[in-house]
């Protein structure tokens, strides 16, 4: 028996780095490396160079100064005495909120319409159809600046709501306000409660209410579950489910409905006063311009991936389920959606990163989020547009891959268990 | 039994012929029946959808069709649809189309000069025709590879030299490459041929180009970036992105599959960045940071760096896509390419991403589109591409007021490009498909 033979050790010549493809890879990743490097050592380098030309330093203490400026729609208290940390923090929350009901009124959107363009009736589809490709081939910054537009040219002004006969009025049972200054809503109250607590001496404030309103909530959720799962054992052992639903809807709504009548839960409605109106929420127009054009973009992609996901369910599927004797309910519920949904909320969550990254276009109409506040004002008054736009993209960043976490999560957790 | 006639008096021993299916059941009726009205609820989503139908078009045609087409102000067309059609008449305003229009399309670009992007847009689609469709014949190839050098020079004028220096750049590069692969080995002959064409381009080609020029001054006007706008500005945006991204996704996206850890980290981090990060944010790095990372003094075109930064974005889009295609692939296509002995490129050529590719298109088309309607988003950082100049002219006293009519022409431009780039990629996947 011989044994291989080892490579004599003088051997190594140095055009082997280059021909043996047992030192080739590490050629190539050394080289990529290395020019990397120098890349981005020359940049860094032209940064230090173009920051002592113009006199300029890289830091963040200009964070903790008064911001000097006010922004119309925030969710936590805000004067233009505030810092510009704190203007950051309100645009987070506005990109928050606004990506937030972007993604409920989107979905909503998406999966009617999806379900709509797979109806048998073809005019139906027709019009579903129409409605996907009209806002899908349209950039969403036109549809935003265009819902703007439409709301400061057509709403009818407040002066249009006075008078014995006016030519304006409000909306659902006089609860709603739409002029074109924006949309006032009624605001939720509590008369008596908790009252608020302060946190971190005066930053920030918590209101209790809010916060036991959603703690019984969460737990009538949570009691509902165990009922679900204590009928499923039920039948598990003696083949009959138990009827729950009144339990359930009980757990839920009579704790929650006691608490709201303790606090003394109330609405405040807008009222006329003066040149405007008074009192409730005040939604401006650049938000709702915002909302709305977002949902109705997102939503036609939304419904296309709905239809994908249905569609690509095998039609043999249903019929196994009819076979085995399922109403057509049920074969909806426990066999097509459960397979549906592993196809669909992929791209919806991709979906939801890409409405939530195409709310940075609030800039074009003015809504404050982070791009109008920490990217905009900011960056204008204090010129330091290193610093903020760095911070500016990390935001984007940890919100993206938090969503992106969520997804693989998701996936991982349906994904098929194959052999 | 037998063939014997059968003697039970009421079995029929002839078949009868055949009817014709009932009246209800086919044509248009039975359509009707079968799309229209095949249950209650079927019945009442038609009435309700032929109602809306109904409306949107009793409310929209008259508006479009009464339209003015002369006017010089939003209020004078205002009386003039006030006297011919009566007090309270609702019609659109199509004089702000007919008066802005070339504002719209081509934004400030000098009007004797509007031929050049007409011209290159006219160059580009010969430059397409061999790409695109297979019936066009090859010796238009000539266009696909003059245009990305003619085209730029044509919009934004300057020497001739200049493009046939770029262009030169890359027949030396290939002459060196080709040289220097015969005597050494392939992978010295790209670094030789890469670093020959960076010389070149970086030390040589100014020179070159100034020295021809001093002798045979052929050269037309030069326009400058600030004065480009409008759809063409929009056009000109999305087809360099388009172009340039393609080619970066590719390399970006084998970057990622590759079994080199160095170079796939570099490639993950690239994308995932990117992708993480609205566009908007990367075009405000555009207009006030870029300069902050080249050397001092560097001033360079606003148009160039938004090319550049749009590109990026893209590039990243669309490796993720070209990933998608490459994961999708069957390992035994790796495998039987490794087999036949090719090489890593030469596998990647001729196996996998022709593979890879046509199980991608449908999203590398949309991620385009998707290129193409970003584009607006230079109207932010105050580059005139249609929306901007919607706003402009919505700003302006004369126009103040007007919505309908201006963002629904732009927003029809837009649909056109968008949807017959579309309707491409589904003729595409049609003409490639090879399964059952």
């Amino acid at each position: 028996m011989t044994t291989a033979t080892e490579p004599s050790k003088g051997s190594f010549r140095l055009s082997m780095l280059l021909y043996d493809t047992r030192y080739r890879s590490t050629t190539i990743q050394v080289v990529a490396l290395l020019g990397f490097m120098l890349a981005a050592a020359w940049l860094i380098n032209n940064v230090i160079e173009n920051l002592a030309a113009s006199g300029k330093t890289f830091d963040y203490r200009f964070l903790w100064e008064p911001a000097g400026y006010d922004i119309n729609q925030r969710l936590i208290e805000y004067n233009s005495q505030s810092t510009h940390a704190r203007a950051a923090v309100v645009g987070l929350l506005n990109t928050l909120l606004v990506a937030a009901m972007g993604c409920v009124t989107a979905t909503v959107i998406g999966v009617f319409l999806g379900i709509l363009r797979l109806s048998r009736n073809w005019i139906v589809s027709r019009l579903a159809a129409v409605y996907v490709e009209a806002f899908r081939n349209v950039p969403v910054l036109l549809w935003i600046v265009l819902v703007m537009a439409i709301a400061i040219e057509f709403f009818p002004a407040p002066r249009d709501f006075k008078g014995e006969n006016p030519a304006a009025t409000m909306k659902f049972f006089d609860m709603v306000a739409i002029t074109n200054r924006g949309v006032y809503l009624p605001r939720p109250q509590f008369a008596n409660g908790f009252g608020d607590v302060v946190l971190f001496g005066g930053a920030w404030s918590l209101n209790l209410n809010v916060v036991a309103v959603l703690a019984v909530l969460i737990a009538s959720f949570w009691i509902s579950g165990r009922i679900r799962r204590w009928a499923d054992r039920v039948q598990e052992e003696t083949g009959d489910r138990p009827a729950t639903w009144h339990m359930r809807l009980a757990v839920i709504v009579l704790p929650t409905a006691v608490l709201l009548w303790a606090l003394g839960f109330h609405f405040q409605y807008p009222v006329l006063k003066g040149f405007g109106f008074k009192g409730g929420i005040h939604m401006r127009n650049s938000l709702l311009a915002l909302w709305l054009a977002l949902s109705l973009y997102t939503g036609a992609f939304i419904a296309e991936n709905v239809r994908a996901g249905i569609m690509a369910i095998s039609k043999g599927q249903t019929e196994a389920a009819a076979a085995l004797g399922l109403r057509p309910g049920k074969i909806m519920r426990l066999v097509i959606l459960p397979q549906a949904l592993r196809v669909i909320v992929p791209p919806l969550i991709s979906q939801y990163l890409n409405l939530t990254k195409n709310s940075s276009l609030a800039i074009a109409v003015g809504y404050m989020d982070i791009t109008g506040t920490l990217g905009g004002i900011t960056l204008n008054q204090t010129g330091r547009e290193m610093e903020t736009l760095l911070l500016l993209m990390l935001c984007y960043l940890i919100i993206s891959l938090s969503i992106s976490a969520v997804m693989n999560y998701y996936n991982e957790k349906t994904k098929l268990k194959e052999r | 039994m037998g063939g014997a006639k059968s003697s039970i008096g009421y079995v029929r021993t002839e078949m009868l012929g055949e009817k014709p299916p009932p009246p209800t059941s086919v044509g248009v009726i039975g359509w009707m029946r079968q799309n229209l009205f095949s249950d209650i609820l079927s019945t009442i989503l038609t009435l309700l959808s032929l109602y809306l139908v109904y409306s949107v078009l009793a409310g929209v045609l008259p508006w479009m069709l009464k339209g003015i087409w002369n006017a010089s102000s939003l209020n004078e067309c205002r009386e003039i649809i006030a006297e011919s059609y009566g007090e309270g008449t609702e019609a659109a305003c199509w004089a702000v189309i007919r008066e802005r229009f070339w504002q719209l399309m081509y934004g400030f670009y000098p009007s004797d000069m509007y031929w050049r992007p007409n011209l290159a847009l006219i160059l580009l689609f010969a430059a397409l025709a061999p790409v695109l469709f297979d019936k066009a014949p090859r010796w238009m190839l000539v266009f696909s590879v003059a245009v990305p050098f003619i085209g730029p020079w044509l919009l934004w004028g300057g020497t001739i030299w200049t493009p046939v220096a770029a262009f030169l750049g890359f027949v030396i590069g290939f002459f060196v490459n080709r040289y220097v692969a015969r005597a050494t080995g392939t992978l010295a002959g790209l670094l030789a041929g890469v670093v020959a064409a960076i010389v070149w381009w970086l030390f040589l080609a100014e020179a070159f180009s100034d020295a021809l020029a001093s002798v045979l001054p052929l050269a037309i006007e030069t326009v400058e970036s600030r004065k480009f706008g409008g759809f063409m500005l929009a056009i000109t945006l999305g087809i360099t992105g388009i172009a340039l991204s393609f080619p970066l996704g590719i390399v970006l996206a084998l970057g990622r599959q590759s079994n080199l850890v160095i170079v796939k980290s570099l490639c993950v981090g690239f994308i995932e960045f990117i992708r993480g990060v609205p566009l908007i944010t990367l075009l405000f790095v555009a207009s006030v940071l870029l300069n902050y990372f080249l050397p001092k003094g560097t001033e360079f075109d606003i148009i160039l760096r938004v090319m550049i930064m749009i590109t990026l974005f893209s590039a990243a889009y669309m490796a993720e896509v070209i990933r998608g295609g490459l994961a999708a692939l069957p390992r035994g296509q790796y495998e039987a390419a490794d087999a036949l002995g090719l090489t890593y490129w030469q596998a990647q050529r001729l196996i996998i991403m022709p593979q890879a590719l046509k199980i991608s298109i449908p999203s590398i088309v949309s991620t385009f589109i998707g290129l193409f309607k970003d584009t607006t988003l230079v109207s932010i950082i105050g580059l005139a591409d249609p929306i901007g100049w919607a706003k402009l002219i919505q700003s302006n006293a004369e126009w103040n007021g007007i919505v309908w009519e201006l963002y629904g022409f732009i927003a029809f431009v837009f649909f056109i490009f968008c949807y017959l780039m579309s309707r491409y990629s589904m003729y595409l996947e049609r003409k490639l498909q090879t399964g059952h």
